[in-house]
């Protein structure tokens, strides 16, 4: 299997506030593999997109980010920014929720997409253009050729977030971060962008996908991993976290995605109550007010991530048949 | 037999769009197009389509925002016309939205209390302080606000608490009718469910009925009693919800229940259940010079006639409605 491609050691993260410093993100590891699709699932404000913006030094002013974080080998939050500058962008290409924050609006689908590369220095024109047509085949932008004209504005929604992801693409990269790629999306493009981003994958590139919807992880995602308030509570291979989510938290998060086959009661599995606020720590699990399975040991002491194998599980009362093989 | 609220027949919505030169003609741009459409009282009605299949474009028309070209919008029995100003500000006492954005529609300069109170006066006229007081705070505890949420600003809350502030401003005069224009679309699964089962409360206890807007068939099935398909400005399917999710006749609504993403990587990994619909929805600019069905281009099962000649809504022996060349032919299961 060899080193991980990225390598995340209790990374934490920070944002300076006139009422103190709050933490986003506190003391989370994990790994990406090359060719391997890691899903990270949870609610706004729970840390996921500040996770790897901090792990590529892209935080807002203020932000603060510390712990280790190595990419192939290269150490990225160290004094030395080189390795970092020469990674973004290049090796490491990120995705986000509304395409329109990503294309710059009195520039050329072609025009950006081969500056990315046009910029670096890493091909001439004639080849950056036909590396454009390349990656706009591989999204399956519909007439490529036409798009190279087109300005973003000229899009449909769909159609920019396939010239977004073409434009990660561009430099053939060896991981993408996509952040919410789909959730501006309708259902029908959603499928299809995440057809695309599934494709990359299976082209060995490896993908972060960062959403609030489990139910879109299920058909790309290899592991999972559930974060709550700044934590990573669960991770698990796709299968396993499906079939037995161990966190009731991941198991409240399951039970909330609308399904065509549910039974018809008239009502959602609902996570009552809210998120804990940005900052707010508590004695014990952050999940404790909202978990229906908490007992009294899970207000006072905070349970450890519980590594077994490819899973692990921060909580006191795990669910009974966690740990289940399908 | 239970009470008509909105009856709206043959509605379409047009919009002008750029001429051809100086003084070529005027063109249009068909937004909604011969739509019928009824909600009687406390009944849910939903309405599914993709961006620009006019499903706001409708609501809109029938919140009196927007002027139709043709068709009429009857509220309980009485036609509604935009100049009409007495009439729609009596119609709006009865009929409420929400939209979206959760914290667009509320205004950040107004405490959540001040906002809920805002719709109370602007609906009921001046009333005591304390009388509004009151209702304000009945009305954040039925959202399942805690009071004292009323004195923050939208920017304290998050974009669930601001959803159901703005579903206490609407329904603070107690309506009849709430027309949620995807209203949990912009929020996480877990919120979204949250708000879903408000709004199931909320029928229940008052007898609300809803016309609930969203792209997402799986969404919609758990709140309507019945479900519109909407492709392009007209309806493709209308059914019973039992009838459309056990038997979806129109490709297009197969379509869209396949893009429905299945929590379950075991069966994700097997085909799907349907083709996916193929490229962008169309444009309304660009269906308006066809002159067949909108969905044409699209569909996996389209042929000449479907590309020459518009298929009627028609209705087979359940009571299902369809806007198919092929709805007969197409084989039984999705």
């Amino acid at each position: 299997m060899g080193a991980p491609l990225l390598e995340i050691r209790d990374l934490s993260v920070e944002f300076a506030t006139p009422r103190g410093p709050i933490a986003a993100v506190r003391e989370v590891s994990l790994e990406v593999r090359r060719g391997e699709c890691l899903a990270i699932v949870g609610e706004s404000g729970s840390g996921k997109s500040q996770l790897f913006l901090g792990s590529f030094g892209l935080l807002a002013a203020g932000g603060r980010a510390e712990g280790a974080v190595r990419f192939d080998g290269r150490d990225l939050l160290g004094p030395d920014t080189s390795p970092l500058r020469e990674l973004r962008g290049t090796r490491v290409a990120m995705v986000f929720q509304d395409p329109m924050n990503a294309l710059t609006p009195h520039l050329t689908i072609g025009q950006q997409l081969c500056e990315v590369v046009l910029d670096r220095g890493l091909l001439d024109a004639a080849e950056a253009r036909a590396r454009c047509l390349e990656a706009l085949r591989s999204v399956r932008m519909p007439d490529p050729e036409a798009r190279l004209r087109q300005y973003p504005h000229e899009l449909s929604g769909g159609q920019r977030q396939r010239a977004a992801i073409a434009m990660a693409l561009m430099t053939r990269p060896d991981l993408i971060v996509a952040d919410e790629p789909t959730t501006a999306l309708d259902v029908t493009v959603q499928a299809q962008v995440l057809d695309v981003l599934r494709e990359a994958r299976d082209l060995g590139l490896a993908l972060v996908l960062i959403t609030h919807d489990l139910g879109v992880v299920a058909g790309i995602a290899d592991r999972v991993a559930v974060m709550y308030a700044g934590r990573i509570v669960e991770s698990a291979p796709v299968r396993e976290l499906f079939a037995a989510p161990a966190h009731p938290y991941t198991a409240a998060l399951l039970a909330s995605v609308p399904r065509l086959d549910a039974p018809l009661t008239g009502r959602l599995e609902a996570i009552e109550g809210q998120p804990p606020q940005p900052g707010e720590e508590r004695h014990g699990c952050s999940f404790a007010p909202r978990c229906p399975s908490a007992v009294a040991q899970c207000r006072e002491l905070r349970p450890a991530l519980q590594v077994a194998g490819e899973r692990s599980v921060a909580c006191h009362a795990p669910r009974a048949h966690a740990g289940a093989r399908p | 037999m239970s009470e008509h609220l909105l009856q709206v027949r043959g509605l379409s919505v047009r919009f002008p769009q750029r001429r051809a030169g100086l003084f070529g003609a005027h063109r249009w741009l068909t937004a909604v197009d011969g739509v019928d459409l009824d909600v009687v009282a406390g009944q849910s009605v939903g309405i599914v389509g993709e961006s620009g299949c006019g499903k706001s474009t409708l609501a809109r028309a029938i919140l009196g925002l927007v002027k139709p070209a043709a068709g009429s919008i009857d509220w309980r029995g009485t036609p509604v016309r935009l100049g009409d100003a007495a009439g729609l500000r009596r119609m709006r006492r009865e009929l409420q939205a929400v939209f979206q954005d959760p914290v667009g529609s509320l205004d950040p300069r107004m405490t959540i209390g001040e906002s809920v109170a805002e719709a109370l006066v602007a609906l009921e006229g001046r009333q005591q302080r304390a009388a509004c007081d009151a209702r304000v705070a009945a009305t954040l505890g039925e959202v399942g606000l805690d009071v004292v949420l009323a004195r923050r600003y939208p920017h304290e809350l998050s974009g669930g608490q601001c959803q159901r502030a703005a579903i206490a401003r609407a329904i603070v005069a107690r309506p009849r009718l709430l027309v949620c224009d995807e209203a949990v679309s912009a929020l996480d699964v877990s919120v979204q469910a949250q708000i879903v089962n408000l709004l199931g409360e909320l029928r229940e206890r008052h007898g609300l009925a809803l016309l609930f807007i969203s792209h997402n068939l799986a969404v919609v099935r758990h709140l309507s009693d019945e479900v519109i398909v909407l492709y392009l400005g007209r309806v493709v399917e209308r059914a019973p919800r039992e009838a459309l999710f056990a038997m979806p006749r129109h490709p297009y609504t197969r379509a869209l229940l396949a893009a429905v993403p299945e929590p379950d990587p075991v069966a994700r990994s097997a085909e799907r259940r349907a083709p996916l619909a193929e490229g962008e929805p169309a444009s309304p600019q660009a269906s308006a010079a066809a002159s067949g069905c909108a969905y044409a281009a699209r569909c996996p099962f389209a042929d000449e006639r479907c590309r020459r000649e518009l298929p009627p809504l028609e209705r087979d022996a359940a009571g299902h409605f369809i806007a198919c060349h092929h709805w007969r032919a197409l084989p039984r299961q999705p």
